[in-house]
């Protein structure tokens, strides 16, 4: 075991260190959260830094130089996030462009479409949503009924998604839709790429428990989509998203704060009745027991990473982290508030510490438990595939798509 | 058995080296072999046995009871990091040895207190297995600390009572945390002092765990000699119980695995409404949140064996969260163990409470989670304000 850099990876953090110190703003102790999430300025400013990272050699680190990476290592993105983490920077809204629309780019699109669209995609002028979920097909993602039929050299699609994150700045859009309702259910879906202002779409922003709308209904009809954007075989959709998925949990593993350190330094700050709130042994044991959570997600990642580094593909380990700091996230969160007391319900920023983020993240943290596959969701893929524990008897196998239920059906329906 | 050091320039590498893992396969191996699970039980149903010596021989034997002393005091000169592998495999058997208080304890002990008599005389009895040694703390309920702790070490003599101490009554000397001032952060000393001289009394004590004997030593004018500087025991109690926590992290980590694994094959072959109870997610949850709960623990236990192996100025927080973490999933794992077992996981017969035990043996042992999460807590505002 070494946890130290070696000299390359030490080199390596120098010239990150040197580039970030020219072009970031440092991080201010209390501004973690200074961008509030809606704001109207942080996709163009997110844009902007990402480019600045482009033009340094600092977007897709560990991709190839072919596509405008780095052609680095995996360890050399860790350590530049690292980095990138002491500066304060615009929400990272390119993690459903680089760690997953990318990586399904550069394993199933030709040649020519790489060239195209993955250089542009890491220098953000491409921003991907991603066109999977529906209303009557979450967790149960291959329930899905978005239709597309052949027509010609087209394919045209018709039907609702929903919980699309970003749609409604996205340019580009990957799309999982049913081909074949006869089939079975995995059996019968096809897997595309498309241009966000094809004719057709239409994106609803969805307003969430904290008031903002991340996320998005989107409504397709009638969309044409050449066939020479659809990424693997008709009706192997499912094969293609499972690349997608497996790519998505690599990337969720760290939550936005509050984290430890936040939680931590609002114990440090805050008095009780009793005296400094770091001092009352109920609060140091939760502390602790974050601490170790948060050092373990860390550790597990460097672990990760090792075996990447061997060569290996990234396990379904990776949903410990996502599983983990989802959950801490809303808990430290509600604590954060505990600490505050009766004053705890306000949220306003200038009478609270670190401008409400407690009381932010409160609001916006059930979101993280359930997208991008929720508590239960990981909890059955680690029970499956790690620990190796049988499937549940399956009521949709064998049975053709067009005569399962899916979505909420009522008795009386 | 000696293991070589890693060899240089390897890539940053959060992982036991190639040589680690053959080390951890044939450890392993062996004791598998040499049915220690079996040997834990046997040590269990038979209350004349405070040990498995055949066990403990073929131990020594390997040269793990030497594995961290160096070759010029008659060990193997490993590094800290293979006897941590050698620790996890120790867990994971149940092995019912007196090795942590020989090894994690008291052999630590003397390399960070010891001068150059000390090591020459006690690290090859160590080692050969001539010598069992225990660490004598706790008196009674609580931990000792420099304001509670009652036996004294005055003019050269031991007076008091300490109970419970773990492999007192097979030791053959004891290193003893006793007082030799009235009060201050240095009121107290390491005395070591010969376990079958005049004036010490041992009598066994029954615990939860028979699987590891304890024992009530009292001490009436035992002769005993110095360990380390006078006024510095708790210091040095404090850096010893570092390292010691992280091997024992290591044991818990072991042992959650075996209670883990003892699940999920029970919930794969035990059927109950035409279906293996393991495809219920009432089951499968709560074994991933066992795995869940171990797989920190691993990774924090992993840091903990850098962070020692290398000296890092970080070891107090990073054994602290080894400690804490590993406790919490062994005890996790070994309860929800026989919950998952349902009736047949309650019965004597199946090995499922013999886990139950240790869990609860280790997670108190050089003190419980109160001591370990305040420590851990401690030592974060110590490095943030720094």
């Amino acid at each position: 075991m070494d946890f130290d850099d070696t000299s390359e990876e030490a080199e390596f953090r120098a010239e990150a260190a040197v580039w970030l110190k020219e072009n970031g703003v440092p991080k201010q102790s209390d501004q973690s959260m200074a961008t509030r999430r809606g704001d109207p300025t942080v996709v163009p400013r997110a844009r902007e830094w990402n480019a600045k990272k482009f033009e340094g050699g600092f977007a897709g680190i560990s991709l190839p130089k072919t596509y405008g990476g780095r052609g680095g290592t995996p360890m050399q993105q860790i350590i530049f996030n690292q980095e990138e983490s002491k500066y304060s920077v615009p929400p990272n809204i390119f993690s459903i462009s680089h760690g997953m629309a990318v990586p399904t780019l550069l394993t199933y699109a030709t040649e020519e479409q790489k060239q195209e669209l993955v250089p542009a995609t890491l220098k953000g002028d491409e921003i991907w949503c991603q066109l999977f979920s529906e209303p009557g097909a979450g967790s149960d993602l291959a329930g899905l009924r978005t239709r597309s039929e052949r027509c010609g050299d087209d394919w045209v699609i018709n039907g609702q998604k929903i919980w699309t994150s970003g749609a409604h700045y996205a340019d580009r859009a990957i799309l999982v839709t049913r081909s074949d309702p006869e089939a079975v259910k995995h059996k019968g879906l096809t897997y595309f790429f498309l241009d966000m202002k094809t004719p057709g779409i239409d994106v609803r922003p969805i307003r969430q428990v904290s008031g903002y709308s991340g996320f998005n209904e989107v409504f397709l009809t009638d969309v044409r989509i050449p066939d020479s954007q659809r990424l693997g075989d008709v009706g192997e959709g499912w094969q293609v998203a499972i690349t997608t998925l497996m790519n998505e949990r690599v990337v969720s593993g760290d939550k936005p704060a509050p984290n430890f350190d936040e939680i931590f330094n609002l114990a440090q700050q805050l008095d009780t009745e009793e005296g400094p709130a770091i001092e009352d042994k109920a609060v140091r044991d939760r502390l602790a027991k974050w601490y170790i959570q948060t050092r373990g997600i860390e550790l597990i990642r460097m672990r990760s990473m090792t075996a990447m580094s061997r060569g290996e593909r990234p396990g379904p380990e990776n949903s410990i982290g996502k599983l983990v700091a989802s959950f801490k996230r809303q808990d430290i969160a509600q604590f954060g508030m505990d600490l505050m007391d009766m004053g705890g319900i306000m949220q306003e920023s200038e009478a609270l510490p670190m401008s409400a983020l407690f009381q932010n993240a409160y609001l916006e943290s059930p979101g993280s438990r359930i997208a991008a596959g929720t508590d239960e969701t990981m909890r059955n893929i680690l029970a499956e595939r790690v620990l190796k524990l049988p499937r549940e008897p399956r009521a949709d196998k064998d049975v053709p798509f067009n005569e399962l239920k899916a979505g909420t059906v009522r008795s009386g329906d | 058995m000696i293991v070589e050091a890693r060899s240089g320039g390897e890539v940053v590498n959060f992982e036991f080296s190639d040589d680690q893992r053959l080390l951890r396969d044939q450890v392993r191996r062996f004791l598998v072999d040499n049915g220690s699970v079996k040997a834990a039980r046997a040590v269990l149903d038979d209350d004349g046995l405070a040990y498995d010596k055949a066990l403990w021989r073929s131990i020594v034997e390997l040269g793990w009871t030497g594995a961290i002393i160096p070759e010029e005091f008659g060990g193997a000169g490993m590094i800290r990091e293979d006897l941590c592998v050698i620790a996890e495999e120790l867990g994971r058997s149940l092995a019912p040895t007196p090795f942590a208080s020989s090894v994690y304890l008291v052999t630590e002990a003397l390399l960070i207190a010891g001068d150059e008599g000390y090591k020459s005389h006690y690290l090859p009895e160590l080692a050969s297995g001539e010598s069992i040694g225990c660490f004598a703390m706790a008196e009674g309920i609580g931990i000792p600390t420099p304001t509670n702790v009652k036996t004294t070490f005055l003019d050269g003599k031991l007076n008091g009572v300490k109970k419970p101490v773990l492999d007192g009554d097979i030791a053959d000397f004891a290193i003893v945390v006793a007082r030799t001032a009235d009060a201050g952060d240095e009121s107290l000393s390491l005395a070591l002092v010969d376990l079958t001289a005049d004036g010490v009394r041992r009598d066994k004590v029954s615990t939860v765990d028979p699987t590891r004997s304890q024992a009530e030593i009292t001490f009436d004018g035992a002769a005993a000699e110095l360990l380390g500087g006078a006024g510095q025991g708790f210091s040095l109690m404090e850096r010893i119980f570092d390292r010691a926590a992280v091997y024992l992290a290591f044991e818990q980590v072991g042992g959650a695995q075996a209670a883990l694994d003892m699940a999920v094959d029970y919930s794969q072959n035990r059927f109950a409404f035409g279906r293996a109870i393991g495809s219920f997610q009432a089951i499968k949850h709560k074994l991933v949140n066992i795995y869940v709960d171990l797989e920190l623990a691993r990774a924090n236990a992993y840091y903990g064996a850098w962070a020692m192996t290398n000296d890092a100025p970080d070891l107090p927080i990073a054994a602290a969260a080894a400690r804490v973490s590993a406790s919490e999933a062994f005890n996790h794992a070994a309860r929800e163990n026989i919950q998952t077992h349902g009736g047949m996981g309650f019965t004597w017969e199946f090995d499922c409470h013999l886990y139950y035990r240790r869990a609860k043996q280790l997670s108190l042992a050089i003190g419980g989670e109160r001591r370990w999460t305040d420590r851990l807590i401690t030592k974060l505002e110590q490095r943030n304000a720094a």
